[in-house]
């Protein structure tokens, strides 16, 4: 059994409550212990992307200090956890703040995405989940090219019972949400989210999936302006589903 | 950083409209996206077979960063070993702290030859600075010889692609700035490749017999032999490089590599990176002038002396002008380059830009990227663009001092810094937004629908069931 600190982030904790319940439900089914550390809050990662490093710096020690002692951190998020391991110690020494960059270099080891955390230390990828639906799969960007998550969250997906599981055409490309991209550059990740768009519906799948929500709610947002019917859910979402 | 008094800040072409603006206006030409996404994809699918199929691709990468890492850090030492190697084999070499010194120098040099006309090999750096208007301000037509930056030129357009500057043309587009502004060409010329590449065949060979002054770039410049490489497609440039009795050669004081078996390096990735393809069709490399030649050298800072200075930003000095991140960039795809305003579109030109000119010059291009990473996977020298790019955000902001959004996001890191005052906040915000759902968010609501705010957050869940 491990003891599992979940990093549930701000987005999920304020809008999107399910995804968290579902973290925590699908690791308490496998056998482990989770336990949500009271004093986090955000990574600070739009702090960090939009250019004000020195304002993050105080949420990156509150990280930090919340998850001191932590054996294994675990997030429903690819962007927050890259954010962790590959910005954190950064800023951190960035700003002559040795020791805590230090203290965030050893924060970042022990963090993980939630399908690497299943994948690579649970070494599992058959959970028992049954979803009985058509399903398209998102990779999305700091997932795939900051923590290189590969096929994990596939193979996790292929292992669900009743799935129909279905290639999204250029499954790669950025959806174009980009955190304050999507309101600095509105009308370019407007582009980007028509074609990401196109891509879906051409798959017919009813339910979109990926591992970050904010990419799912700015697709999400897109689908549900369409109308469409497509409903975003998050990977922790479809892995928590049980008969 | 450390900028130092003296450090010319660079100058010419590369600065725009800011990128949001004109973006909006290149996304709404459908034609554009079209032409864009057509050609991107198609480049995009070369570059990863010919990539692919390396199986030292990593390693050869690794050591193209390694070469241009070693050049930087002692360019000062670089230059002068190239500027003797230039000197011992005849060659004239200039100096030009930025773009308006630059387009000086090769202005004296050309009127003293008399010419009303120079022939012209592909060119970043003479776009950069502005060459061709510098020269038609003494009465001087400068003819590319380029075929994409034919086109451009005779469309009295402008390059929107780093290789391939025509890239936002389709050739029915093409045929119709041939008929219009190419000289005693077929009125009947067709849009077939074929008789394109031939109207433009007889309109440069013409040139190229009757011209006797060129103007080229470098993509290399050895800095132990004193050797200019260039490496393109299409023969013209060598016609340029040969034929005419004056040479004068602009480049940039990054483009050296130190030694001649470097070029074993960058031969390989500049080709696979750029065009897709495993070797182009001509690398034309001269040591000294040829026979009956008169050679000049105008070595270029225009700004790369202060990118130089900023550790976070140095690597953007690397770059080899492959143009394998703008056709991977779903951002480029969509704008197109003229959105970017500089010489330098895409993403590394959203890094370069912006460190050429001072970033208070160009402040919108660090944030004209979703930072999906691509372009980094794709850099042959291991740039790592998305992490300058945030850099140079933190320099934008930093430059602008308070702001309302530096004072939004102060409060909003000053309450995320600590969970009681953080989670006052959000509840706070769900009871904003549940009062106000139907209010739209600026920037998001025009094609987005909001999330509902939930009945209660996560961490209210948690506290309550357990």
């Amino acid at each position: 059994m491990v003891r599992v600190a979940l990093f549930v982030t701000c987005l999920v904790d304020g809008l999107f409550p399910d995804v968290g319940k579902a973290t925590v439900r699908l690791l308490e089914r496998l056998g482990h212990e989770v336990v949500v550390p009271p004093a986090q809050t955000c990574c600070g990662q739009m702090h960090i992307n939009t250019g004000y490093p020195g304002q993050a710096l105080p949420v990156i020690r509150n990280h930090v200090e919340a998850f001191e002692g932590a054996d294994v951190i675990v997030a429903p998020s690819g962007s927050c956890a890259g954010s962790v391991r590959h910005q954190h110690a950064d800023v951190a020494r960035a700003h002559g703040d040795a020791k805590l960059a230090e203290a965030a270099a050893d924060t970042a080891k022990r963090t993980y995405e939630l399908s690497e955390f299943l994948v690579d230390v649970l070494g599992v990828t058959d959970v028992g989940a049954y979803f009985p639906h058509r399903v398209t799969y998102h990779p999305t960007c700091h997932s795939l090219r900051v923590l290189k998550v590969a096929d994990r969250p596939l193979r996790l997906l292929r292992a669900v019972e009743g799935i129909d599981l279905v290639e999204l055409p250029a499954a790669e490309t950025c959806c174009g949400f980009g955190g304050t991209f999507a309101l600095k550059n509105s009308d370019t990740s407007t582009a980007m989210l028509g074609d990401k768009m196109s891509a879906v519906l051409s798959t017919k799948a009813g339910v979109l999936t990926a591992g970050d929500s904010s990419c799912l709610m700015h697709i999400g947002g897109g689908l549900s302006r369409l109308r469409s019917g497509v409903r975003p859910l998050h990977l922790a979402q479809i892995l928590e589903h049980t008969r | 950083m450390t900028t130092f008094l003296g450090m010319p800040a660079g100058g010419g072409n590369l600065t725009g409209e800011p990128f949001p603006k004109a973006a909006r206006e290149a996304l709404g030409n459908a034609q554009l996206r079209r032409n864009l996404a057509k050609a991107t994809g198609t480049i995009r699918a070369k570059r990863a077979n010919v990539v692919g199929e390396l199986p030292d691709w990593a390693q050869l990468r690794a050591a193209g960063a390694a070469i241009k890492d070693e050049v930087l850090a002692n360019l000062d030492e670089h230059l002068v070993r190239f500027e003797e190697a230039l000197t011992s084999r005849g060659t004239h070499v200039h100096w030009a702290r930025d773009a308006g010194e630059a387009n000086r120098i090769v202005a004296d040099l050309v009127r003293a030859t008399g010419t009303r006309e120079v022939i012209k090999v592909k060119s970043m750096a003479t776009v950069e600075i502005g060459l061709n208007e510098a020269l038609a301000g003494i009465g001087v037509h400068a003819v590319e010889t380029d075929l994409a930056e034919l086109i451009v030129q005779l469309g009295k357009d402008k390059s929107s692609h780093i290789l391939v500057p025509a890239i936002h043309r389709n050739r029915s587009e093409i045929r119709d700035v041939f008929r219009r502004e190419m000289p005693g060409v077929d009125p009947d010329l067709t849009d077939d490749p074929r008789a394109l590449a031939e109207a433009a065949r007889r309109h440069l060979r013409h040139k190229f017999m009757t011209v006797d002054v060129a103007i080229s770039g470098a993509n290399f410049g050895v800095a132990e032999t004193g050797s200019l490489v260039v490496v393109e497609s299409e023969g013209n440039g060598r016609m340029c490089l040969t034929l005419p009795r004056t040479l004068i050669s602009v480049v940039g004081i990054e483009k050296l590599v130190p030694r001649w078996q470097d070029l074993e390096v960058f031969l390989q990735l500049l080709p696979r990176s750029s065009t897709g393809e495993r070797m182009n069709p001509y690398t034309s490399v001269w040591t000294g002038p040829t026979e009956g030649q008169t050679s000049h050298v105008v070595l270029v800072d225009n700004g790369r002396t202060a990118t130089l200075a900023d550790p976070d930003g140095r690597a953007a000095l690397r770059c080899i002008r492959c143009s394998a991140c703008l056709n991977s960039c779903p951002v480029y795809e969509r704008t197109g380059g003229h959105a970017y305003g500089s010489t330098y579109p895409g993403p590394i030109g959203a890094v370069l830009s912006p460190q050429l000119t001072g970033v208070d010059r160009n402040p919108t291009l660090p944030f004209a990227s979703s930072l999906c990473g691509v372009c980094y996977d794709v850099c042959p020298v291991a740039i790592d663009i998305p992490a300058m790019l945030v850099h140079l955000r933190g320099r934008v902001a930093s430059a602008k001092g308070t702001t309302p959004e530096s004072t939004a996001m102060r409060a909003l890191a000053w309450a995320m810094a600590d969970a009681r005052r953080w989670r006052r906040l959000v509840r706070l915000g769900r009871f904003g937004r549940l009062a106000s759902r139907h209010v739209p968010l600026p920037g998001w609501s025009t094609a987005r629908d909001l999330p509902q705010p939930p009945k209660e957050t996560f961490r209210d869940w948690w506290e309550s069931s357990r």
